[in-house]
């Protein structure tokens, strides 16, 4: 059996406000193979968002191990974070951050600049990834030219220009309507098909109905961690369309 | 990040803002030019006074005959003849400091040859005078000892006097009439411009001095007494003004049997104390323009931390979404020092365009020469790279230090 892309092991972490000490991850210890879609659930304050920091190389752990494709990222300099975060991670956010008065082009091939890869390359590679994502006409297109759908793949073909192992989304549909959430999700879906592993931060339980693991965070701990029959995303959209119609 | 893509994203985020970044290059356009425009006309003006001091002559102490307070109504300076030809001769034999002494008589009239006329002032001196104030020859030759002797009727003429009465011709070898004397021209002095109270030192004519006396002025009490106007004295290089000042007073006080205590009758005047007052005035000045551009230069380093820093605040954001997508801390730092450094070179290198433009034109109202050095545009330029550097520091490293969650959180 292949190795796990993820495995935390008693991952902790504390903030300290002034002399108390917050602790906001307290121990969390699970394995995400390769290729899986996970949805993580949890009201404000349960930890979800620090556990995707720290599975984005964002932040250090207090205490515990992170192995990420069998490195101890726990215990790598903010540098060598950095490289990783560049090499193996892709972020998609709710608010999307694009770059203003920048090109699509440009803000997909943005993580490549921070790789070393050469502008031709970069661009070639960046103009692949926005075709993929189905926005190869609005390459020049500034973010305020393009609507919430169509900026946030924009975000998904940044995070896939350095070809990731994974993928993490933080409540990627919650600044979109239903309509063009269902449509992100349809192409993470696909993405994921293709092999590569996502993390999703979600409270909607419709939107975490089409992952196939469902992760719930409660007061710093796993609280729930269950398979789930995904729903497919594109049937959905195309019901809808009907419904329309 | 490649340097460049580094460079094309500072470029980009200030023509973003144009106008602010505009602005924010104001103090350091203003500071850079003021550098320029400043160490150029400084050193236009040090050098014209330097050339001043070496067409007077350096070292040049002038004995002028005072007002005399015999008959008891005080005449002016130089108008009554209280030296005499004796004096100056004394002078450069008997003081050691003195390297050489010129009486000379002035007087002025018109200038006549043949249907050209022109008033001008005349000197009589002797061979010396040209050594003493460092005057030259353009053409011709000066007096020889024989001709001082003899009263011969020759001039040597300023180029002024030779444009008026003779154009473009060589006046060598013409005859001229002062006070109806025919005079031969047997050269004429290189051109000088103007002294600095403004008098035109070209327009002159210099005859021997016993030829000014017998022939010209003619006066018959001049004649007998041999007084003089005034004593050019050339000092001897490295003596101290000061010193041959006293006994070039001592001699002539002795000269003139004058009682201790009793007023001289002469005046001594240092003309290279005057130059070098100026001088001093002139680096005074240099000085207030270098603590100006000093000052402009620290407040536009300040607008620019200023803006930088906003900046900063403003792109919190995008500082957290270029850590997530890879950006180490050092290249956050890079892009914003990058950022405070183009502006400030924008800034500098506009500012050195108006400052050899402000210094070309401040040289053409002024008519001296402004002497713009490369080295000084080196150092404006140098200069805000440096402001760039030093006042963008804190706010790059400010934007590297933040924590990529935080800085993605950022409303």
């Amino acid at each position: 059996m292949a190795p796990p892309l993820i495995r935390t092991q008693d991952l902790a972490k504390e903030y300290r406000m002034g002399s108390t000490v917050v602790p906001a991850l307290r121990g969390v210890t699970l394995e995400i193979a390769r290729g899986e879609f996970i949805a993580v659930m949890g009201p404000s304050g349960s930890g979800k968002s620090t556990f995707m920091n720290l599975l984005g190389c964002l932040d250090h752990p207090s205490g515990g191990e992170y192995l990420l494709d069998g490195q101890a990222v726990s215990r790598f300099s903010d540098d060598a974070l950095a490289a990783l975060r560049n090499r193996s991670l892709g972020f998609v956010f709710q608010n999307f951050n694009l770059l203003p008065r920048t090109t699509a082009l440009d803000n997909v091939a943005l993580p490549l600049l921070y790789g070393h890869v050469a502008t031709a390359e970069a661009r070639l590679r960046a103009t692949r990834r926005l075709a993929q994502v189905g926005l190869a006409e609005r390459m020049d297109h500034q973010p305020a030219q393009l609507s919430g759908g169509q900026q946030q793949r924009v975000a998904i073909a940044r995070a896939l220009v350095n070809d990731p192992a994974l993928i993490l989304a933080d409540e990627p549909t919650g600044a979109l309507d239903t309509r063009t959430g269902i449509e992100i999700m349809v192409l993470l879906q696909a993405l994921n098909r293709e092999g590569i592993t996502i993390v999703l931060v979600t409270h909607e339980h419709d939107i975490a109905a089409y992952a196939d693991r469902i992760i719930g965070f409660r007061d710093g701990r796993v609280v729930e961690d269950r398979r789930n029959e995904r729903r497919d995303a594109s049937a959905d959209f195309s019901a809808l369309d009907k419904v329309a119609a | 990040m490649s340097f460049l893509a580094t460079l094309r994203i500072a470029l980009k985020a200030l023509r973003v803002n144009s106008l602010r970044s505009g602005l924010t290059m104001l103090g350091i356009i203003i500071g850079v030019a003021a550098v320029i425009v400043m160490i150029a006309v400084g050193r236009g003006a040090q050098s014209k006074v330097e050339d001043q001091i070496r067409s007077l002559g350096s070292n040049l102490i002038i004995v002028f005959s005072a007002s005399s307070t015999f008959t008891g109504a005080r005449s002016a300076a130089g108008a009554a003849y209280t030296i005499s030809e004796e004096d100056g001769y004394a002078i450069g034999r008997e003081v050691e400091e003195v390297y050489a002494a010129a009486p000379t008589l002035r007087g002025s009239g018109q200038v006549v040859a043949g249907n050209a006329n022109w008033s001008t002032t005349f000197y009589g001196v002797t061979t010396n005078y040209f050594e003493v104030r460092n005057w030259s020859l353009a053409e011709g030759r000066g007096f020889d000892q024989a001709e001082m002797n003899g009263a011969a009727k020759v001039a040597i003429i300023g180029t002024t006097v030779a444009a008026n009465l003779f154009g473009s011709e060589s006046p060598v070898g013409q005859v001229v009439r002062v006070r109806s004397v025919p005079l031969t021209v047997i050269g004429v002095l290189q051109k000088k411009g103007q002294s600095l109270s403004g008098n035109d030192q070209d327009d002159v004519l210099l005859m021997p001095l016993s030829t000014a006396r017998n022939r010209v002025l003619g006066a018959t009490a001049l004649a007998k007494s041999r007084s003089v106007g005034a004593i050019h004295i050339k000092v001897r290089d490295g003596v101290d003004m000061k010193i041959a000042e006293e006994r070039i007073r001592e001699l002539l006080r002795q000269r003139h049997r004058l009682q201790p205590g009793q007023e001289d009758d002469f005046n001594l005047r240092n003309l290279t104390e005057i130059l070098q007052a100026r001088e001093e005035s002139s680096k005074v000045m240099a000085l207030l323009l270098a603590a100006v551009a000093s000052v402009s230069l620290l407040v536009g380093g300040i607008g620019i931390m200023n803006i930088m820093l906003v900046s900063v605040t403003e792109r919190t954001r995008e500082i957290g979404l270029r850590r997530a997508v890879g950006a180490r801390a050092a290249d956050i730092l890079r892009q914003f020092l990058v950022e405070a450094v183009t502006l400030s070179l924008i800034g500098g290198l506009t500012g050195i365009l108006l400052g050899i433009g402000g210094a070309l034109a401040i040289g053409r109202w002024v008519e001296w020469p402004i002497e713009l050095s490369s080295g000084a545009i080196l150092l404006a330029a140098g200069f805000a790279a440096l402001i760039g550097i030093f006042f963008g520091y804190y706010p790059a490293r400010k934007a590297a230090r933040l924590s990529p969650i935080e800085a993605l959180r950022y409303e």
